[in-house]
């Protein structure tokens, strides 16, 4: 190939690779935040669908009434019902002290289903998919050559990597919140005797977790698809379970495991066109693996926060 | 109100605390006077940690009032209680191993929402100084010794500036040098307007350091005496509810044969790191070698790898003869050895009858045309419930029975067999006086016998009244190996890492 061809192809990987992230940094920022409050939060995958969905019922409703800033009300309506799911999931692990696995995976179940059965409520079952206009790319650097046109990005993907996560990295090693969210997260005991409510900062923790992991999936449907499908969130939360560990629970690392992921997304992506003789399910499990491969190199001897997957009680 | 100066720091009235049908605190009065230093004596389950928990906010009293400095107050949970000045050290220490000593301290005593951490590291450094408390505020607690959390504990409490410092057992897991240094620091802070509460059952360790001693037996006050005019048998009498004897010790019965023989064992723990650096060490019959050392040091891995239960990555052990280098606990028990592990409840089945568990090491000696034998299991249990004077039947669920009782019932299963080697650890741990007399007593008959028993315990006290010689250990290094009647100061240094010189 000439130099030209792989300017365009490298071009091509890299505003890719940014744009797949862009719903993994979300979601598993919202995922280190719950996990280091100590709350292994599996429901994350239904929470990215019902992000997903409800963003996109209520932009398109309020698109179809005329009102011109649905997408952003979209946005917001996602973000209710991830707190909602992660109020949910507090109700179940933090104040019952349920299994955090098993009602993690109810929430999943839950969310999934939900998703499913409102689209049919709302949308009926047209031949048509239901469709909005989504979010545009824009580009930072304008027109110019090269950076111009990877960085033609949504601005949900620029607030994800220059605002959410140094605020998020922030807020967890530099303000108090933070500080009570890795307490409360690492020795319950501790914190509680502190004067540090535990239960409180639990559900803090949860609900962020849930907003950030609703955007996550609305992006999917408000800016990269404009429109909801069934297979839309495809497994990219049990990819945001593992990005945490692998990342040791901490945001910026969470960020570089999302860009991995997103790098090899994209690059299989353009694989399955230079035709290979091999069948394109072989490609598209490509990120999963090298998402399994990170997490057994990376993830071994984790320091798991001290608290996870235990519920906390006074004696 | 001007008498209100010369009210006392606490006074609780009356307090009842139940757990179900258990009183823990029946109708307790206590008060702390100001600048005082006051003991709270008593046995495990006296009520000791209950009544200063409900001090602290961390339980609720069924009845009773408490007043601060003459003021009556609810406290619903420790953010009041620190609000009124009250700190507390519990026995786990309440510290996030993962963060800064700094970031430990100032947890839950925040403003705002910004940390501010190079301030408050400032700040905690000053208060350090001033408390004359030495710590690095940037050190993360995890690489910390014992000794030196319970000082960022401590710093924690008074950095919220408590006037009135509660202590549960402080001095449990720290060398003998590092109890000098904490009293010396409690004098300090005495001296500069502190009162402090001092839960402790050792005697020795309440005359040396409290100014007045409340005693608790079944959840009562039994009296409250200055300790200037009491000695260490009235008290004691008062914990126990009658004269203590002690164990007494007879002669050596030390032979020269060495029925357990440890040729530089290395183990690894659990993170993988080494815990155990070429242990050497002997045995003889009739011999109780006791392996003293701060809690961590190697002492868990030591008695796992002894026990069958973790792998050696080198050395060799010989018990009686047979070869048992990562031979399984099945081989241990062949070659002789028995085992009293640290952690009762790991060593019996909990929600098994006394019975099945006196039979579950041997079970193949409980059978018949290849099935279990019940009535031969339960004839066999109440045999050994007889000659061990144990308090519970054969059909009881062995969860259900006291730490006492259920240590006898681990006694009685192995001890029954006459063990060429015993491997003990911790055998008195959360015992009350009764058990651990009765406890000490039979190692002491195993050692007449002719054992050759290693006795593992964090309780100094335990190792220099039971020891015919005592190895330390350190980090997984066998300091050296000195007799029982050792200076105390000596072996405190070689429980510190100092090397025999």
């Amino acid at each position: 190939m000439d130099q030209a061809v792989w300017l365009t192809f490298l071009v091509g990987v890299l505003a890719a690779t940014l744009r797949v992230a862009t719903p993994l940094v979300w979601a598993s920022i919202g995922e280190v935040y719950t996990e280091r409050a100590g709350i292994l939060n599996l429901g994350i995958e239904g929470t990215m669908f019902l992000g997903a969905f409800v963003g996109f019922a209520v932009a398109a409703r309020a698109s179809d009434a005329g009102f011109g800033g649905y997408l952003w009300l979209g946005l917001l309506a996602a973000m209710a019902a991830g707190v909602l799911m992660a109020l949910l999931m507090g109700l179940l692990s933090v104040t019952l002290g349920v299994n955090q696995h098993v009602s993690g995976l109810g929430v999943t179940l839950l969310g999934i289903a939900l998703s499913l059965f409102g689209f049919r409520l709302v949308f009926g079952e047209s031949s048509v998919l239901p469709s909005v206009e989504p979010f545009g790319q824009f580009s930072i650097f304008g027109d110019l050559p090269i950076v111009g046109q990877v960085f033609k990005q949504y601005l949900l993907t620029y607030i994800a990597f220059l605002i959410l996560v140094p605020v998020a990295w922030w807020v967890l090693y530099r303000s108090s919140f933070g500080l009570n969210v890795r307490a409360v997260g690492e020795n319950p005991e501790a914190a509680d005797a502190a004067g540090v409510d535990v239960y409180r900062t639990r559900y803090a923790a949860l609900a962020i977790g849930g907003a950030l992991m609703a955007v996550g999936g609305a992006f999917l449907s408000l800016a990269q698809l404009g429109a909801f499908s069934p297979g839309i969130i495809a497994g990219r939360g049990w990819v945001c379970i593992a990005l945490v560990i692998f990342a040791r629970w901490d945001p910026v690392r969470a960020t570089l495991g999302a860009l991995l992921f997103g790098a090899v997304f994209a690059l299989q992506l353009r694989l399955q066109t230079l035709g290979f003789d091999l069948p394109f399910e072989a490609f598209l499990a490509l990120p999963y693996l090298v998402t399994i491969l990170a997490l057994a190199i990376a993830g071994r001897n984790a320091p798991y926060p001290g608290a996870y997957l235990k519920p906390y009680r006074r004696e | 109100m001007s008498f209100s100066i010369a009210s006392p720091a606490v006074e609780m009235r009356h307090i009842t605390k139940r757990f179900g049908p258990v009183i823990a605190n029946d109708s307790v009065d206590f008060t702390l006077e100001r600048q005082e230093i006051h003991a709270l004596l008593g046995e495990n389950g006296a009520g000791k940690t209950t009544l200063m928990r409900i001090l602290y906010g961390l339980y609720h009293a069924d009845d009773g009032e408490i007043r601060i400095k003459g003021e009556p107050v609810t406290i619903h949970s420790p953010k009041d209680a620190i609000a009124r000045g009250i700190g507390m050290v519990t026995q786990h220490f309440a510290l996030a191993a993962p963060l800064s000593v700094t970031e430990n301290v100032i947890l839950g005593y925040t403003e705002g929402f910004r940390l501010g951490l190079p301030d408050a590291r400032l700040r905690v450094a000053e208060a350090a100084q001033r408390f004359g408390i030495l710590v690095d505020p940037e050190a993360l607690v995890k690489d910390l010794s014992v000794g030196q959390r319970q000082r960022v504990e401590i710093l924690k409490a008074l950095y919220r500036n408590a006037d009135v410092l509660i202590l549960d057992e402080p001095t449990a897991v720290l060398t003998p040098q590092e109890v000098e240094q904490l009293f010396e620091g409690l004098r300090r802070l005495q001296a500069q307007g502190l009162s402090v509460v001092f839960i402790s059952h050792k005697l020795h360790e309440v005359m040396d350091i409290t100014d007045r001693v409340t005693v608790l037996r079944g959840g009562r006050v039994v009296g409250v005496v200055p300790t200037a005019h009491t000695t260490q048998s009235e008290l004691a009498r008062m914990m126990v509810g009658r004269p203590t004897y002690g164990v007494s010790k007879p002669d050596a019965a030390r032979r020269e044969d060495v029925l357990l023989r440890l040729e530089n064992v290395c183990a690894e723990d659990n993170q993988g790191l080494p815990a155990l650096k070429n242990v050497s060490l002997n045995v003889h019959a009739g011999e109780i070698l006791g392996l003293a050392g701060v809690s961590g040091n190697g002492q868990r891995e030591l008695a796992q790898v002894l026990e069958g239960v973790r792998s050696c990555t080198g050395g060799r052990v010989i018990a009686n003869g047979h070869d048992i280098t990562n031979a399984g606990p099945d081989k241990v028990m062949a070659a002789g050895v028995g085992r009293i592990p640290e952690d009762r409840h790991e060593s019996v089945v909990a929600e098994m009858t006394v019975a099945q568990n006196m039979a579950l090491e041997h079970l193949d000696e409980f059978v018949r045309n290849g099935m279990l034998d019940k009535r031969r299991i339960r004839e066999h249990a109440e045999a050994l419930i007889e000659a061990y004077q144990i308090k519970a039947r054969p059909d009881d669920i062995i969860r259900t029975l006291s730490g006492g009782n259920m240590q006898k019932v681990i006694l009685a299963r192995v001890l029954e067999r006459n063990p060429a080697v015993l491997v003990v650890a911790q055998p008195t741990r959360g015992l009350d006086v009764g058990a651990t007399e009765y406890v000490r007593q039979k190692l002491l008959e195993q050692r007449q016998r002719g054992a050759a028993i290693l006795l593992i315990s964090e309780d100094l006290d335990e190792i220099l009244e039971l020891s015919d010689r005592i190895a330390v250990i350190y980090e997984g290094e066998i300091m050296g190996v000195v007799s029982p009647d050792v200076d105390i100061e000596h072996l405190g240094l070689l429980m510190s890492g100092v090397h025999q010189t």
